[in-house]
């Protein structure tokens, strides 16, 4: 099909032909590995697991037990379905009134209640996706540029990016001082898009961090609400990790930062939220934008009604999450079970000499194999992918998708499978260490042969060409839901 | 402080259309707490059959729940596919092929879901122009298309201007002359059209004729058709509604068919003819492989939510229940646009012919002071304050021609609607006592003119107008 018309115009648009969906990137090609040989304990056993998606699913049981125990939450059941009626019809893009107070309420919880978060602040987006594209639109104008520290998650790219004009410039962090964002790199940052005659408009963060696992301690966080206040600049606060935090310290929102000094101009700070990752609801899209900016929130108002919550979903949330009980079980029984999942794994890592970042957040692990490239190169880096997805057979994803200054690191997610997956996961690993020694003139070696071994008949290159029939976002193309109907 | 987009006013919610809103937000009518509130007649909505789906769902209760134990709601609450859930794309788009009667089948892959059509509208203009081109659409047009096809894009809009002389149909020369103010006077590059089929707010299907002279037009352009359809299912007589997708597969032109079929688009959402606004149902369809993949990524912004995915395929893909629903969803429609069109006729007030739509575009130029739109203007704010209905003005869908009104009809109960046609019953009097009293004073008291208030009220206008003073 023709991009050209007769008359020479373009039929479409740049935006819609050129590649900044960011899919592209080497974060979605793993996934089409997986796509193309899907792991299932029982029906193919030697298939790639999934270690590239950052997804919770520790915690469906007690939400399963929830609704069986609340059926008048859904409006199709007997007990609810005599408000179907009124939640069909609501579009206000207020949202409904019980929805903005449980996600308000259960906001703070979540920051263990050293905050209150105002249900009139509260806009709805079509997940955080959604809500940092609606964020950028209202922010920054096509050409403005976002700081961001590195290494970030990739999906940044598109959601800043892609429509918006907007772009992206990195804070360069380094694992010599275990990727702390570093006044010294913000002004770096800073300083060379003044020079490239960029306008900054922002820094966004992402706290917890993704892919790092790790939390902005208070001091850093301070760093960075003076740093945006000198600069006059916003501060975009992606907490959509906020529930995922296991073990000491402590989360500190910026929330909670911005009480404690009145100097600080409220008006640059936005926080963007969403159910899916604390509470594994990805499906639903519940994305959150909370700003202290009274114009903010009524702009960004009016745009969410480009991805407003279904009403149907919202009603849902407001029922589970106003069940102060519920919640409370529910977040430290997540906590517990990825504070034990995050100790598995990383016993079973460390066992065979693979260190990872001391993280005590996310859903995933920022792991060290620097140790295991045959030179500190992106090209190394994505060789030793190649052989991870290959012959270890785990989707994990290298750092330099995320960004990331250093070559070596790889994020792996850890509470996206059952424990015998993970078990099975570690049994891959630890064989594929053992297998190849520590040389590296060796390991590259038994790498490629081990990849001329399990792929006599396939390239990479062949794989990587097969056009992915997921999306990124998607988990299980063997969902049954998806097997059984189509 | 905030980006351009932010700080202008390009959302379009200044428009008058939104302003009624408020209003009526500010004092809503209920039949018990506040009677004498305004009553909502600005919302297109469709609540004459959510009994029929309530219906459903108590029959059908292991059909849309989480009952099968935990695996199908991790399942669904874990999907996030932008690629949608196919058993509710098949089911989409079967429902929207018995919409047609079968006329045309429309393809799931072909499908793209998105948040509502205020997110596939703006999807679209994203990925067919780029800042600064234009999109014709032909007056008047549903005012929110300012705020989804113009804010975030950067697109503009070029009025394709349709009057009362023709019951306001889409003409060759004025889309020739839109097209030629874009391009020459404008400076703008024009990438399509796009219309509502059928229209808000005239509640009317576009002819054959019309659909083809707009394919002809694009043809020659070489631009894009977008076909808003979402209210294809309100049609409720049997002049029938074609969709351009089925035009377009029929299309004979110089042009190959396939060329056409990549510059046609069309939307769609199950907001007004289910009746489900609130779960953001929505979706593009189009034959263009490269559209589809970019809209597909694009919807990544606002994709359908998993939970109501689920919900919905279970209904649509019960065929008895769209079969009987499409039906009598029709026929309700029907006996209440005839129930407020024979009304306003007993007052003497006019509507534009229409046959589907939830609402009735209304002549009330009479009762214009003057030919003007500020004249149109306070005879909105009489209807929202002394009436009590919150009507819309032609002027907020960019009207050319002032004194037209739409009201809604199918987003309230038969008494509410009584109760909004006494109060515009009382309103036709007063104007009418008022235009009596106005012309005593102008002319003075002969015995013989007003002998026209013992006419029935239909006639009393005219028989006024053609009186000789």
């Amino acid at each position: 099909m023709s991009y050209i018309s007769s008359n020479r115009t373009p039929l479409l648009s740049k935006i819609a032909t050129n590649d900044g969906h960011a899919e592209k990137s080497p974060y979605f090609d793993g996934w089409k590995a997986y796509d193309k040989n899907p792991f299932h304990p029982t029906q193919n056993p030697n298939g790639v697991i999934q270690m590239g998606l950052a997804e919770n699913q520790l915690c469906f049981d007690l939400v399963q037990e929830w609704l069986v125990n609340n059926p008048k939450a859904s409006i199709c059941t007997e007990e609810g379905v005599d408000k179907f009626r009124d939640i069909a019809i609501f579009q206000d893009y207020h949202g409904l009134p019980e929805f903005r107070n449980a996600v308000a309420k259960f906001m703070g919880r979540v920051r263990g209640d050293k905050v209150r978060f105002e249900p009139d602040r509260i806009v709805m987006s079509g997940g955080a996706t959604g809500a940092l594209e609606l964020i950028t639109f209202c922010l920054a104008d096509p050409g403005d540029a976002f700081l961001v520290p590195t290494p970030y998650y990739p999906g940044f790219d598109r959601d800043l990016c892609w429509r918006t004009g907007a772009r992206l410039l990195p804070v360069v962090c380094h694992s010599s001082n275990n990727f702390k964002v570093t006044r010294k790199a913000l002004e770096d940052a800073y300083a060379k898009a003044v020079e490239a005659n960029i306008r900054v408009k922002g820094l966004l963060i992402t706290n917890p961090s993704n892919p790092l696992g790790t939390i902005l301690d208070r001091d850093t966080l301070k760093e960075l609400m003076s740093f945006i206040n000198e600069k006059n600049i916003h501060l975009v606060c992606d907490e959509i990790y906020a529930a995922t935090v296991f073990r000491q310290p402590n989360f500190v929102s910026i929330a909670e930062i911005i009480e404690e000094d009145q100097e600080y101009n409220r008006n640059l700070v936005h926080i963007v939220y969403s159910l899916s990752k604390d509470m594994g609801f990805p499906g639903f899209r519940v994305g959150i934008v909370y700003s202290y900016n009274n114009a903010m929130v009524e702009c960004g108002r009016k745009m969410s009604s480009f991805g407003l919550v279904s009403s149907q979903t919202q009603y849902l949330i407001a029922s589970m999450l106003s069940d102060d009980q519920f919640i409370g079980k529910f977040l430290l029984e997540s906590s517990g079970r990825l504070a034990t999942r995050h100790k598995d794994f990383t016993d079973g890592l460390r066992q065979v000499g693979i260190k990872c970042l001391n993280s005590n957040a996310g859903l995933f692990l920022w792991m060290d194999l620097r140790g295991l490239l045959r030179e500190s190169t992106v090209e190394a880096e994505a060789a030793l992918w190649r052989v991870i997805i290959n012959d270890v057979k785990l989707n994990v994803s290298p750092g330099s998708s995320f960004h990331c200054s250093e070559p070596g690191w790889f994020r792996v997610c850890i509470a996206n499978m059952n424990e015998e997956t993970m078990k099975v996961a570690l049994t891959r690993i630890r064989e594929f260490v053992l297998r190849n020694g520590d040389k590296p003139g060796r390991k590259e070696k038994s790498c490629q042969s081990n990849l001329r071994l399990n792929f006599p008949f396939r390239r990479m290159e062949d794989v990587m060409r097969t056009p992915c029939i997921m999306s990124p976002h998607s988990p299980i193309p063997q969902s049954p839901l998806v097997q059984a109907r189509t | 402080m905030l980006s351009r987009k932010a700080s202008c006013n390009s959302h379009g919610q200044d428009s008058y259309y939104f302003l009624g809103w408020e209003e009526y937000r500010k004092n809503p009518y209920d039949e018990v707490r506040n009677s004498s509130g305004i009553i909502q007649m600005g919302l297109a909505e469709n609540q004459l059959s959510l009994d029929l789906v309530e219906s459903w769902l108590e029959s059908n209760p292991e059909a849309t729940g989480f009952t099968n134990g935990e695996s199908t709601f991790r399942d669904i609450a874990l999907f996030q596919d932008y690629h949608g859930l196919p058993a509710f794309k098949n089911a989409l788009a079967g429902f929207m092929a018995r919409i047609g009667e079968n006329k045309v089948s429309f393809d799931p892959n072909n499908l793209v879901l998105t948040a509502g059509t205020t997110s596939a509208n703006e999807i679209l203009m994203f990925c067919l122009a780029e800042p600064g081109d234009a999109f014709l659409v032909p007056t008047p047009y549903y005012p929110g298309f300012d705020r989804d096809l113009k804010w975030r894009t950067g697109v503009e809009i070029i009025p394709i201007h349709r009057s009362s002389s023709n019951g306001f149909k889409i003409t060759e020369s004025a889309m020739e002359e839109a097209f030629e103010h874009a391009q020459n006077q404008l400076n703008r590059t024009v990438k399509g059209l796009l219309i509502t089929n059928p229209s808000n707010p005239l509640g009317t299907t576009m002819t054959r004729r019309e659909l083809n002279q707009i394919i002809h037009f694009a043809n020659t352009k070489n631009i894009h058709v977008i076909s808003d359809e979402i209210y294809s299912g309100t049609v409720f007589d049997s002049l029938g509604f074609i969709s351009i997708v089925e035009l377009a597969s029929q299309h004979k032109s110089s042009h190959n068919k396939d060329d056409l079929l990549s510059r046609v688009h069309m939307v769609y959402s199950l907001s007004k003819d289910l009746g489900l606004p609130g779960f953001r149902a929505g979706a593009i369809y189009s034959h263009n492989e490269v559209v589809v993949s970019a809209a597909t990524k694009m919807s990544s912004f606002g994709l359908v939510s998993s939970q109501t995915q689920h919900l919905l395929s279970s209904m649509l893909s019960n065929e008895k229940f769209v079969r009987e629903y499409l039906s009598e969803n029709r026929t309700r429609i029907k006996n209440r646009q005839q129930t407020l069109v024979s009304g306003l006729k007993d007052l003497g007030i006019k509507c534009l012919n229409s046959n589907a739509g939830l609402f009735c575009w209304v002549d009330m130029k009479k009762f214009l002071k003057l030919n003007t739109f500020e004249a149109e203007m306070e005879l909105w704010r009489r209807l929202i304050y002394e009436v009590g209905c919150n009507v819309s003005p032609g002027s907020s869908f960019h009207c050319v021609e002032p004194g037209w009104f739409r009201i809604c009809f199918a987003n309230m109960d038969e008494r509410t609607m009584a109760v909004a046609m006494r109060r515009v019953r009382v309103f036709v009097d007063s104007m009418h006592a008022e235009r009596i009293k106005n012309m005593k004073s102008q002319f003075g008291e002969g015995e013989r003119k007003w002998s026209a208030l013992a006419l029935p009220c239909s006639l009393r206008f005219e028989m006024i107008e053609g009186m000789e003073i």
